[in-house]
Order: C-alpha cells, then sequence, then structure tokens
C-alpha cells in the first residue's frame, strides 16, 4: 500500500431517538480514505452524509447516538474517546467548515479573536506569537490587509471572505483532515470556483486530506480523488472518480450522473430527473431503500437489501443488479 | 466462487428477479399524508396537553362567568341584610332560623362582602367583566392594529414611513402613565355625553369607566400588532403569488383581504389571544388604583382591591378573585404559546 | 452612531412634547380645572384661583404658558399641599423609589438570567419544567396579589419581616421581591428562549468543532449573545418597575414618589399628577434612550450608521 489509512469507518449505525421514533440515520455505513486523499461524500438531503462527517469529529447532535460500529482516525478511536479526549483533536487533527459562512463565525466577536481561540486552545504560541500567526494564516487564505480585517467583525465581511475566515480557522493547526459541509452552496458561482481553489492549493500546502460533502457533482468531478455516494442513511457505491463517472454501477449513482448537464450532449436533450421523493427514514424500507424510485426494480428489491458487490479494490456497490449479474455468470459457469 | 455460494444460502429463486410492478412499487413507500396547513396545526395543538387543559379551563370559566349567573339564586348587587361578613358556607342567623324552619336557603360557597353581597355571584361577574375587558379590547386592538399594519406595509414607500413614524413615536410613550391619566380624566367627558346628549345614553349602562378603558386600550395598545401585522405584510408582499395577482389585476383591496391578512393570519390569532390576558393584567391593574370599572359592577382587579384592606380577617376575599385572575391569564398565555406552536413557529423567539 | 444618537434623541423630544401636551389637554378637559375636585370652592375663591393660575385666559395661552414653564424645568405647585412645590415633592420622594426600584432590577437580573440559561441546558428535564412552571405562573399573578400575599405571609401571619417603611434593610426585602416578580419571571423564561436560540446557532457548531469546550463555549459564545435581547427588555422592564413601584409602595406604605402618585390620583390634586407624569415620562424615554444606545454598543451586528 503506498500510503497509511487515515479514515476508517466500520459498520457505523447511529439512530437519532426522536419523539416520533427511531430514525436510523446511518445503516451499516462503511468509509475509508488513505491520506491525501480527496473524498466526495455526495446525496441528497438527509442522506447521512452530513451525518457520518460529524460522528467523526465527535459532534453527534443531541437525539443522536451511535449505537454500533467503529471510526478510527489517525490511530484514534474515535467513537470510544471521552468528550475531553475529543477536544484535543478537533481543530487540531481534524476541522471542519460549514455550508454557511455567514452563521459559522459568532457575530460578536472579532475575525481576530475568533482565529485565536483556535490557535490558543491547541499550541502554546504567546499573544504575539498567536497574533502574527493570524496575519500569517489570513494571507493564506488569500485575505488582503490582514492586520485590518483581524479587527473587524463577521458583519463587515462577505461572504467569501467569511468563508475563507472559516477555513483560516480549521487551518489554524495545520490538521490531517479537513471536514468541508457543502462550504460552497451558499456563495455565488464565481466565488465557489474561488472557495475549491484555494482548498486545493492549501491541501497541496499543508498536506493535508479532505472530506467533501456535497451534492454538487460538479464540485466533486473537479476536486475529489473518491467517491462515496450515500442514499438513506446507507453507502448505495464507492469508488475512485474514474470509476464512478465512467462506470457507475448502482442506479442512482446512473441516475445523479444522468441528472447533471453536459455540455457535450445535443442541445435539445433534456435533463433527466430522478423521480418520486426519498424515503421516510422512520419506517425506513425492508429492501433496498431506493428501490421505489428505481427504475430497474425488480420483486428481490422490495424484500431485502442487497449485499455490496466489489468490482475492483476500490469499487463497491450494493444493488441486485449487480448480485443478479454475479449469480447469472456463476450459473453459466455451472452449467 | 465465495460470493457465490453466499448467494445460493440467501435462497433466492429466479422469480425474486423478474421487474418489480409499479404497484408492488409503491406498496412500499409509506408516504405521511400530506395535510392542510390548519388540519396540521389544529393536530400539533391536540398534541399540546397544556395547551388543550387551558382551553378546557377557558371553557369552564367563560360558562362560570356568562351562563351561571343568569340562573344564580343571587344577583351581584343584592346586599342581603342580616347577611353581612359571611364566612365561606356561613349562613346569617336570620338565614339559620329559615332554615330550621324548613326553607332551602342556598348557600353562600364564598361567604359575603360588608355589605351582605354574596362573594360567589360577584366572582362570577367579576369574571364576566374581565373577560369581556380582555376580548372587547383585544378585538378593538385586532381591527386598528392589523388594518393600520396592513395598510402601512402593503403601500409601502412614504406612507409606510410616515405611518411607521407614529407608530414609533406612540410606542415610547410610557403607556401605563398615560393610562392612568386617560382613565383619570375621561371619565368626566364621558359622563358628560351620556347625561347630555341623547343618544350617548348607553355609556352609563357600559359604565364609563368600562368605556375609558376601551378608549385607553385602543388608543394606546394597537401600536404593537401594528408593528407584527406589517412586518407579516412585507415579508408576504414579495411572495410570487401575490405579484402574480397583482398582474392579473387584482385591485389593492382584494389583494389585501385575499392574500395578505389570509396569510398571516396565524400570527393574528396568537398575538390576540397573547393581547386577551395582558388587557385584564392591566385592567386589574387599574381596578386595583381605583381607576377601572365603575361600582357597584364588579370586576376580579376590584375585588381583590377592595379585600386587601380586611386581609388579616377574610383573606379568602382576595385570594378568590386573585386565583380567577391567574386562572384566566395563565390558561390564555399557555392556549396563546400553544396556538404559537401550532400554527406560527416562526414566531416562536 | 452619532447620527443615530441624534435621531434616537430628537424621536425623544417629540415623545415628551406628545405626552406633555397630551397631559395638558386632558387635564384642561376636566371640568371647571383643577379645582373642582377641591370641595366646592366658593365662586370668589374659585376666580381668585383661576386668575392666580392663569386658567381665565384662553386655552392657547394657557398652553404656551404651561410649555414655557415646562422648558424651565418647572412643574407647577400641588393643590393639596398648599405651596409645595411638585419639584421639591418629586425631589425628596424619587430617590426612595429609585433605590428600591434599583434593587429591583438586581434582584430581576441576577436570578432571571442564571435561571433562564440553567433551564434552557436543562431543556425538557424536571428542572427546566420546574422553573418554565414558576415563571409562567409568576407571570400571571398580578403584582398587587404577589405585594399583598408577600405582605400577609411574611409580615403578618409569620410575622417574619416588616412590612412597613423603608427604615432598615430588612425592610427592603418584600418590597424589593413584590417589585422583581414579573421581571425575573419575564426575565428567565426570554434568556431561556435566547438561549435555546443561540445554542441552536452555527457558530455554536463552529466552536465545538474548534475543540472548545462546553463550559467555554458556553461562558464565551453563547452568553454575550444570548443577553441581547435581554437589555432590550431593560426599556420596558423600567416601566413595569415603575408601574410596579405604585402598588408596591401603596401596600408596603413606602413615601416613594409612586405611593406619592397615587395619593396624588385618588386626591385628585391634578398639578401634582400632571407634574409627576411628565416628570416619569421624561425618566422612562431618556433610560428607553439610554438602553438602545448601549444596545447598539454592545451588538456589534447593528451598522454604525
Amino acid at each position: 500500500m503506498m500510503s497509511n489509512t487515515l479514515l476508517d469507518i466500520k459498520n457505523l449505525r447511529l439512530s437519532f431517538f426522536t419523539p416520533a421514533g427511531e430514525v436510523k440515520a446511518l445503516n451499516d455505513v462503511s468509509i475509508s480514505m488513505q491520506e491525501g486523499d480527496v473524498l466526495g461524500i455526495v446525496g441528497e438531503s438527509g442522506s447521512g452524509k452530513s451525518v457520518t462527517a460529524y460522528s467523526i469529529m465527535g459532534l453527534t447532535a443531541h437525539p443522536g447516538k451511535i449505537i454500533g460500529g467503529t471510526i478510527d482516525f489517525n490511530g484514534h478511536r474515535i467513537n470510544e474517546m471521552s468528550e475531553k479526549q475529543m477536544r484535543k483533536i478537533r481543530g487540531k487533527e481534524v476541522s471542519m467548515i460549514f455550508q454557511d459562512p455567514m452563521t459559522s463565525l459568532n457575530p460578536v466577536y472579532t475575525i481576530g479573536n475568533q482565529i485565536r481561540e483556535v490557535i490558543y486552545l491547541h499550541t502554546d504560541l504567546d499573544k504575539q506569537q498567536a497574533y502574527d500567526r493570524s496575519v500569517e494564516l489570513l494571507n493564506l487564505v488569500g485575505i488582503n490587509d490582514p492586520e485590518k480585517r483581524l479587527k473587524q467583525y463577521p458583519h463587515e465581511l462577505s461572504g467569501g471572505m467569511r468563508q475563507r475566515v472559516m477555513i483560516a480557522i480549521a487551518l489554524a493547526c495545520e490538521p490531517k483532515l479537513l471536514i468541508a459541509d457543502e462550504p460552497t452552496t451558499a456563495l455565488d458561482v464565481t466565488i465557489q470556483a474561488q472557495i475549491i481553489e484555494l482548498m486545493m492549493e492549501l491541501k497541496r500546502k499543508i498536506n493535508m486530506s479532505i472530506i467533501m460533502i456535497t451534492h454538487d457533482l460538479g464540485i466533486v468531478a473537479s476536486m475529489c480523488t473518491n467517491i462515496v455516494v450515500m442514499y438513506a442513511g446507507k453507502v448505495v457505491e464507492a469508488g475512485s472518480i474514474d470509476e464512478i463517472f465512467y462506470n457507475p454501477k448502482h442506479e442512482y449513482t446512473k441516475g445523479l450522473l444522468r441528472s447533471i448537464p453536459n455540455i457535450d450532449s445535443p442541445s435539445h436533450e433534456r435533463l433527466i430527473p430522478i423521480e418520486g421523493s426519498p424515503v421516510d427514514m422512520l419506517n425506513p424500507p425492508v429492501g433496498c431503500p431506493f428501490a421505489p424510485r428505481c427504475d430497474k426494480c425488480m420483486k428481490i428489491c422490495l424484500k431485502r437489501m442487497p449485499e455490496y458487490t466489489k468490482i475492483s479494490d476500490t469499487h463497491k456497490s450494493a444493488c441486485w443488479m449487480l448480485q443478479k449479474e454475479e449469480l447469472e455468470r456463476s450459473k453459466g459457469v455451472m452449467k | 466462487m465465495k460470493q457465490n455460494k453466499n448467494l445460493m444460502s440467501l435462497q433466492l429463486q429466479v422469480s425474486d428477479f423478474l421487474p418489480a410492478s409499479e404497484d408492488e412499487k409503491q406498496g412500499v413507500v409509506v408516504m405521511r399524508e400530506s395535510v392542510s396547513f390548519w388540519k396540521d396545526g389544529f393536530r400539533r395543538l391536540r398534541k399540546n396537553k397544556l395547551a388543550m387543559v387551558s382551553l378546557v379551563v377557558i371553557i369552564a370559566i367563560m360558562i362560570f362567568a356568562f351562563i351561571i349567573p343568569s340562573f344564580y339564586p343571587y344577583s351581584y348587587e343584592q346586599q342581603i341584610r342580616g347577611s353581612e361578613n359571611l364566612g365561606i358556607m356561613e349562613y346569617s342567623k336570620e338565614e339559620l332560623t329559615r332554615i330550621q324552619s324548613g326553607e332551602k336557603i342556598f348557600p353562600h360557597f364564598l361567604g359575603t362582602d360588608s355589605l351582605g353581597r354574596d362573594l360567589m355571584i360577584r366572582i362570577m361577574v367579576g369574571s364576566k367583566i374581565s373577560l369581556l375587558v380582555g376580548i372587547v379590547a383585544s378585538a378593538i386592538i385586532l381591527v386598528i392594529g392589523s388594518t393600520y399594519g396592513a395598510i402601512a406595509g402593503y403601500f409601502g414607500g412614504k406612507v409606510d414611513m410616515m405611518m411607521m413614524r407614529t407608530v414609533d413615536i406612540i410606542y415610547t410613550i410610557p403607556d401605563i402613565l398615560i393610562i392612568i391619566l386617560l382613565s383619570v380624566t375621561l371619565k368626566f367627558p364621558l359622563q358628560k355625553l351620556a347625561d347630555n346628549i341623547q343618544g350617548f345614553a348607553w355609556i352609563n349602562t357600559v359604565g364609563v369607566g368600562l368605556i375609558s378603558i376601551f378608549i385607553v386600550f385602543s388608543l394606546l395598545y394597537w401600536v404593537g400588532m401594528a408593528r407584527i401585522v406589517r412586518s407579516q405584510v412585507l415579508a408576504l408582499k414579495e411572495q410570487e403569488y401575490v405579484i402574480a395577482a397583482k398582474a392579473l389585476g387584482a385591485s389593492d383591496k382584494r389583494i389585501i383581504k385575499k392574500h395578505l391578512l389570509t396569510n398571516s393570519i396565524g400570527t393574528l390569532i396568537v398575538t390576540t389571544t397573547l393581547q386577551i390576558p395582558s388587557s385584564i393584567f392591566t385592567e386589574s391593574y387599574l381596578s386595583f388604583l381605583g381607576l377601572g370599572v365603575s361600582a357597584p359592577m364588579p370586576s376580579l382587579g376590584s375585588l381583590a382591591s377592595q379585600a386587601i384592606g380586611g386581609i388579616t380577617s377574610y383573606p379568602h376575599r382576595l385570594l378568590a378573585p386573585a386565583v380567577m385572575i391567574s386562572l384566566i391569564i395563565l390558561s390564555f398565555n399557555l392556549l396563546g404559546d400553544g396556538l404559537r406552536d401550532a400554527f406560527d413557529p416562526k414566531l416562536k423567539n | 452612531m452619532s447620527r443615530y444618537i441624534i435621531k434616537r434623541v430628537i424621536s425623544a423630544i417629540i415623545t415628551l412634547f406628545l405626552v406633555a401636551t397630551l397631559t395638558f389637554f386632558l387635564m384642561y378637559l376636566v371640568p371647571g380645572g383643577p379645582f373642582l375636585a377641591e370641595k366646592a370652592p366658593s365662586p370668589q375663591t374659585m376666580k381668585a384661583l383661576e386668575e392666580k393660575y392663569g386658567l381665565d385666559q384662553p386655552v392657547g395661552v394657557q398652553y404656551t404658558n404651561y410649555m414655557k414653564r415646562l422648558l424651565k424645568g418647572d412643574l407647577g405647585t400641588s393643590l393639596k399641599m398648599r405651596g409645595q412645590e411638585v419639584n421639591h415633592i418629586i425631589k425628596t420622594r424619587f430617590p426612595i423609589s429609585a433605590k428600591l426600584g434599583l434593587c429591583a432590577v438586581i434582584l430581576a437580573v441576577s436570578v432571571g438570567l442564571p435561571i433562564g440559561s440553567f433551564a434552557a441546558l436543562k431543556r425538557g428535564k424536571f428542572l427546566d419544567r420546574l422553573i418554565m412552571f414558576f415563571s409562567t405562573l409568576g407571570m400571571a399573578v398580578p403584582g398587587f396579589v404577589v405585594a399583598t400575599v408577600l405582605m400577609y405571609f411574611f409580615g403578618v401571619k409569620l410575622r417574619v419581616l416588616p412590612t412597613f417603611g423603608l427604615t432598615s434593610p430588612l425592610h427592603y426585602i418584600l418590597p424589593v421581591i413584590a417589585l422583581a416578580f414579573y421581571p425575573t419571571a419575564y426575565i428567565s423564561r426570554l434568556m431561556r428562549s435566547s438561549m435555546l436560540d443561540i445554542i441552536g446557532q452555527d457558530y455554536m457548531r463552529t466552536a465545538k468543532a474548534k475543540g472548545v469546550s462546553q463550559f467555554k463555549s458556553l461562558f464565551k459564545h453563547a452568553l454575550r449573545n444570548a443577553i441581547l435581547p435581554v437589555v432590550t427588555y431593560l426599556g420596558p422592564m423600567l416601566a413595569s418597575i415603575l408601574t410596579g413601584s405604585f402598588i408596591v409602595e401603596k401596600v408596603f406604605t413606602i413615601p416613594g414618589l409612586g405611593n406619592q402618585f397615587i395619593g396624588s390620583i385618588t386626591d385628585r390634586d391634578y398639578p401634582l399628577i400632571m407634574g409627576t407624569t411628565i416628570f416619569l415620562a421624561f425618566l422612562l424615554i431618556t433610560m428607553n434612550v439610554l438602553v438602545d444606545i448601549a444596545y447598539k454598543i454592545i451588538d456589534p451586528r447593528i451598522k454604525m450608521e
């Protein structure tokens, strides 16, 4: 193996215990990533992609609880660590940036205060050093006139700027892993491109890995090395970027790819939306969760969850179609 | 081969791999039924135990205040001679002799006051007056406030600015001082109006005190409502359906009535429900200062304030109306909170 | 910022002017002017009094004279307490009320804030429900009931606390509790909902993701934001404490301005009512302006125009 495994999530199960009942947000989720990877987690709202990311940070929100599986990150067994131990890792070894930079910074403290906070928490730098480091960080994320910006409040900055500040905070302690939870959704398209570019540049500079949570396949294509496709709390397909984009196996992945515009396709060709709506997570179906929306749905799909089929070392997918092919092939062999 | 074995062990049949029909697919989809705004709101309200209990309490108090007095054997102004200052469930000497002679005397559940008036019926009528004050005042506030707010918000621009400046100024007027001042002074011209000019004699039947309370409330308290309605209208105005209605040539009046008010109705209901206890609160305060409804008509506030002098000997005379006021205010507050949670989650904070 | 202050002060002056005008004309509505309330003065005295106070002149002149006197800070002379200037009465009575009010403000804030935050942190738990139950109840009981029950229970029944006057620190306990009752309940509810709102904010998640401890994130990140709505309540709270002081001072026989004001209402001492109203209005409006400005300073989000 060329590089080391940075993150290994095995059979993670996580439920939210709401008054209405148990919502199985994650159901046997297994994800692993190597150092230096840029992993894209794609899926629609409620598919569990953010919940997965938060569980890596040990930030499962209140009614949620990990009920099974393990999370190994950088030599730590995250799911067995105490809150106190977790705090030492957050912001230092793994950092996170969020969807809405408008609300992710505390409005009543200056930018400088909020950057220094994380520096003081995880390093022994004194006041002057922390200040210098803050200036350096703002320079790093491409903010002009950092001395002035440090004294400003979040509302005095534009959305793109704030996201840069968030990135600066996240990178302050040079983490191994940066989790970006839809970091560009709330931004203008031009700013989106700048932020993505910045992240990739910084990745090279400080040699970190990135988990990119998004529903924008364009972003995934432009920066990721690997992709995990999630649907209704399950990983339905995972593979390298080429495998997913050129050889998708799961019907949901195929649907997702069909639904993005392609510049090469004839202009009269219509985009194909995925019909139907996501499943009710309070009453998840026994079979494949995507079955009711699937064109190729078979009787078995409604009855039983398919196992993973391994297509290559990096590529796996859970679909009865693949099992069927496998079965037919082996029957052919047996004949 | 291993995979193969695995598959075999699952005991799959070829028929399982036949395409599923649309019906079969839909069969597994457990869709939550889609419900209308009102239905959904009422469902949430019914689930809120506290609000439902409050609603029951309010209905019980309404019956107690509006229905029972009409066939109660005593009246609120009737002074029973010889029955002054009776305690709870006590009878006067005269009443006792009558009972002994076989007559049936209706008990004074809460005793009587220093003038020999049955306290129970006075509390009932007091509750009625307090509720009336709360409801009528809130209705006045609702009408004035929502009309004003809707107009300001809908027309926007200079009209809005002028109208809201006025609201801002009224808002900063220390209301309780002005209310006291108005209650002190309004009685005279109102009395004159009722005595001298025909057609205003009804003022005397309702009572000068009550009328001045209504005037005071409608002069000052509508501004909060106006602000809320205006901001609702401003938000709704930008909605596509209003623009669409405008493009289709709907008149301003129709748009305000049909689209804007119907959409802010949840907020209106909640704000009005919460206005009722606040009006009752203010009335009881004024009554305590001797500025509320005129005697002999009782309100809960005046009953309580009259009882304060004799608190050492007759604490129940204060306790009974005080508990009643608190109960009314509490249940309206809780119902209002429940309504807000059910119909207007936006207002929550 | 200075533009905001100027704007705010101008609007306060307009409000004050309106209050003064309203007060004047309301008093003018009272038949026979301020003297009818006196026990039927003889026509001669009446005329003499009217001349003395210029009440025989047209409304317009009376109004301008009145406003001129107000501008000089002269609030007139009491009718009941002959020869006593309203200014003088306020000067002697107000400090007593102010002391009482200040104690109540301190009590309400120092109890309401922690209780409300605590309830928010224990959301849905038993303690939260208990706190919310009592604060909801606290907001439903009229102030005069609270004051009377406190006086009756601790003063008359248990005889542990004095209920009359304000001669020792012990005397403050009951009136201050009675005054602070409603604001405390209100603040704790306000603080709870504000805190719950803040806890759900994205920047709290950011703080956690940075590795900030729960304790520190509450004190540094949540409290300062959550307290902002409470600051906006300070203005209304002063009004509510003032309103309450009328009752509390009456119940506990405290010789403050509130008691005096209620007395002047029962006595129909119109110049005193008028003068006190204007003084209290001035006080409240000024306080509101100060609170508004303070709020702008605390909350950096508000654009300093």
